[in-house]
């Protein structure tokens, strides 16, 4: 047999094919893409499927928010912040509200700190659930999120029975925040925060494990602790490579240094670490609300500072007392003034360190507002971490920064 | 280092900071912040000795504020911020609409997006940057947001036009804009106020 195959026809040369110039193709990613999560225009340029230069257009949602904010007044800002990322309003709320107190000198009573932690925590949890699945979206799997947002839903009602929003709460104020929770509220979200393992475990045992999520993610847009400090990356971007770095340790506001919760890490810096960061995250922000409602129970009083020349006075007071009127009007007319100077206060959103660099010229008005959006820096790498991975992985690193336009545009 | 940290710490921190970035250099406290000015041609060189020596590892922020007074009106504002030693610093800057700043991209490359939005927003110019674009705005646009003397309504509105069958720019006239005046007469107002008028002619 071997004799005859070797005695057969020779087989004819392949012919030597030419080579041709193999031009690199520019395509546009979005702005109209499901994967974009939001209005990001890319620009990719490609060799075949891979990935060589990216140039991400922003701007397609950018609304002005700092050009407004110094047309109106400290109060009427408040909502601005809601609006930004549209995901975890409340978080960016506090940030400015804090800006304001640090300026101003005004003192939180601590049940209106543990009403802002409680709920600056179902803002973490609320964008860690949206997050965490719809990177799995991204990569194939289309359960995560239906499930993740039937909890979702469950908190919007939370944040409704408190300000009377499911999204665009504008519930904090500076001092505290606006009313008081009702004891029937409190009960409710303890008995969904005791019961929230139950789905978060269904999540996890559906995408953790999953061979086609892992491949998707694995060693993907991996970020060294260098690049993670050099480019400016907060949050869980740099807890991913394994930097021990949360400002609610490590620069505590609020009463954060008083709870017991801790800070997870990732080891490889990749898209898979990030997202078991972000489900850590989500059961230890579980555990900071459960403390959270046991000391709210405990500690009765007031939820806004009691100094009427930054919080109205009570209604029923108001009735009464010439005082209480005046400071009444002066504030929802002329509203609050801040000293001159200029402060800058960052809190840990979900996304990563969220800033408000507030300039005062000691009016009603902020001469000038500068919000540092954790998100704008993580963009701002999407060149080089793309650069070499495929096409497809794109989606993938997208979804692990964890991009929301309202707050990258402003 | 503790947080938050004490006024004592971060001037002698700060006299540490001035007295090795040389001559210019100035440091000062407020609200429990540390600031630095420094003179714009040497930002540079300073924000490498503050990365290097003092541990500032991250620009956290880069913004600019217009203070059309003055006569050079831009400050360009450096948020930096020290992992290892948990400390945050303000670097700041002056320049007009003429003089460019030098660009930091080199020390920390994030300021790369922080420096176009810079300019876009106020026009100041970076020198040596590698891609200066403007980012935030619209492809086309004309003017620079966030400059005092440009209004809070912007100069043209953006309407879909069914008979050219595309978004037309058109003079703003939609919106009016209304600046309130929050002066209370009791405070001392400098204009006649209304009624007043009626007694002069009296």
């Amino acid at each position: 047999m071997a004799d005859d195959l070797a005695a057969g026809p020779a087989l004819p040369e392949t012919p030597v094919l030419p080579e041709t110039p193999v031009r690199k193709f520019n395509i546009n990613f979005g702005p109209q893409h499901p994967a974009a999560h939001g209005v990001l225009r890319l620009v990719l340029e490609l060799d075949g499927e891979v990935v060589d230069r990216v140039d991400p257009h922003i701007g397609l949602l950018h609304r002005g928010t700092e050009k407004l904010m110094e047309a109106r007044t400290y109060l009427q800002n408040v909502p601005y912040f809601d609006r930004l990322d549209y995901v975890a309003p409340m978080n960016q709320e506090h940030a400015f509200c804090l800006a304001l107190e640090r300026m101003a000198g005004i003192e939180v009573p601590v049940r209106a700190q543990l009403i802002r932690v409680l709920f600056c925590e179902i803002g973490r949890i609320l964008n860690h659930l949206l997050n965490v699945t719809t990177q799995a979206m991204d990569v194939g799997a289309l359960t995560p999120p239906l499930w993740g947002f039937e909890e979702r839903e469950k908190l919007m009602v939370f944040y409704e029975r408190a300000s009377g929003a499911r999204l665009h709460a504008n519930y904090f104020r500076p001092g505290g925040v606006h009313q008081d929770l009702p004891d029937a509220l409190i009960d409710d979200i303890e008995a969904w925060a005791k019961a929230f393992h139950r789905p978060l475990g269904d999540i996890d045992k559906l995408i953790t494990g999953n061979r086609i999520f892992k491949q998707r993610n694995v060693d993907i847009g991996v970020v060294s602790r260098e690049q993670a400090m050099a480019w400016g990356f907060s949050g869980v971007m740099v807890r991913g490579s394994g930097i021990a770095w949360d400002l609610r340790r490590s620069q505590p506001y609020e009463c954060y240094s008083e709870l017991d919760f801790d800070i997870p890490l990732g080891v490889n810096g990749d898209c898979y670490d990030r997202y078991l960061c972000r489900m850590q995250e989500m059961r230890e922000s579980v555990k900071i609300m459960l403390q959270c409602v046991e000391r709210l129970r405990k500690t009765p009083g007031p939820v806004l500072t009691e100094d009427n020349k930054y919080a109205p006075p009570r209604r029923g007071e108001m009735k009464r007392s010439m005082e209480a009127l005046i400071h009444h009007f002066k504030l929802y007319t002329e509203g609050l003034h801040t000293p001159v100077g200029e402060v800058y206060t960052a809190v840990e959103a979900p996304k990563g360190e969220f800033g408000v660099f507030l300039v005062s010229d000691g009016g009603n008005k902020p001469y000038r507002c500068k919000i540092r959006a954790p998100g704008f820096a993580h963009l701002s790498a999407m060149d080089w971490l793309c650069q070499g991975h495929m096409l497809a992985d794109v989606s993938a690193i997208i979804g692990s920064l964890d991009i929301v336009f309202g707050e990258v545009d402003r | 280092m503790s947080w938050p940290v004490s006024d004592d710490t971060l001037s002698a921190l700060g006299a540490d900071i001035a007295a090795g970035a040389g001559p210019g250099v100035e440091a000062s406290t407020a609200y429990g912040e540390l600031t630095l000015e420094a003179p714009a041609g040497r930002i540079v060189e300073v924000l490498t000795l503050l990365r290097d020596r003092f541990g500032f590892q991250q620009l956290t922020d880069l913004t600019g504020v217009d203070l059309p007074d003055r006569a050079q009106r831009f400050d360009v504002v450096y948020h930096l911020l020290s992992f290892t030693r948990n400390l945050r610093l303000r670097v700041k800057v002056r320049t007009d609409e003429d003089t460019a700043v030098p660009t930091v991209t080199g020390v920390y490359p994030c300021a790369d997006w922080y420096e176009r939005e810079c300019f876009d927003m106020f026009g100041v110019f970076f020198s040596g940057h590698p891609d200066l674009r403007r980012i935030l705005t619209d492809y086309g646009f004309h003017g620079h947001p966030l400059r005092k003397d440009f209004p809070m309504s912007g100069y043209v509105e953006l309407r879909y036009d069914d008979e050219l069958k595309r978004v037309v720019y058109e003079p703003v006239k939609s919106v009016e804009y209304r600046n309130w005046d929050f002066m209370s007469p009791w405070e001392g107002a400098s204009y006649v106020l209304p009624g007043d008028e009626k007694g002069e002619a009296r």
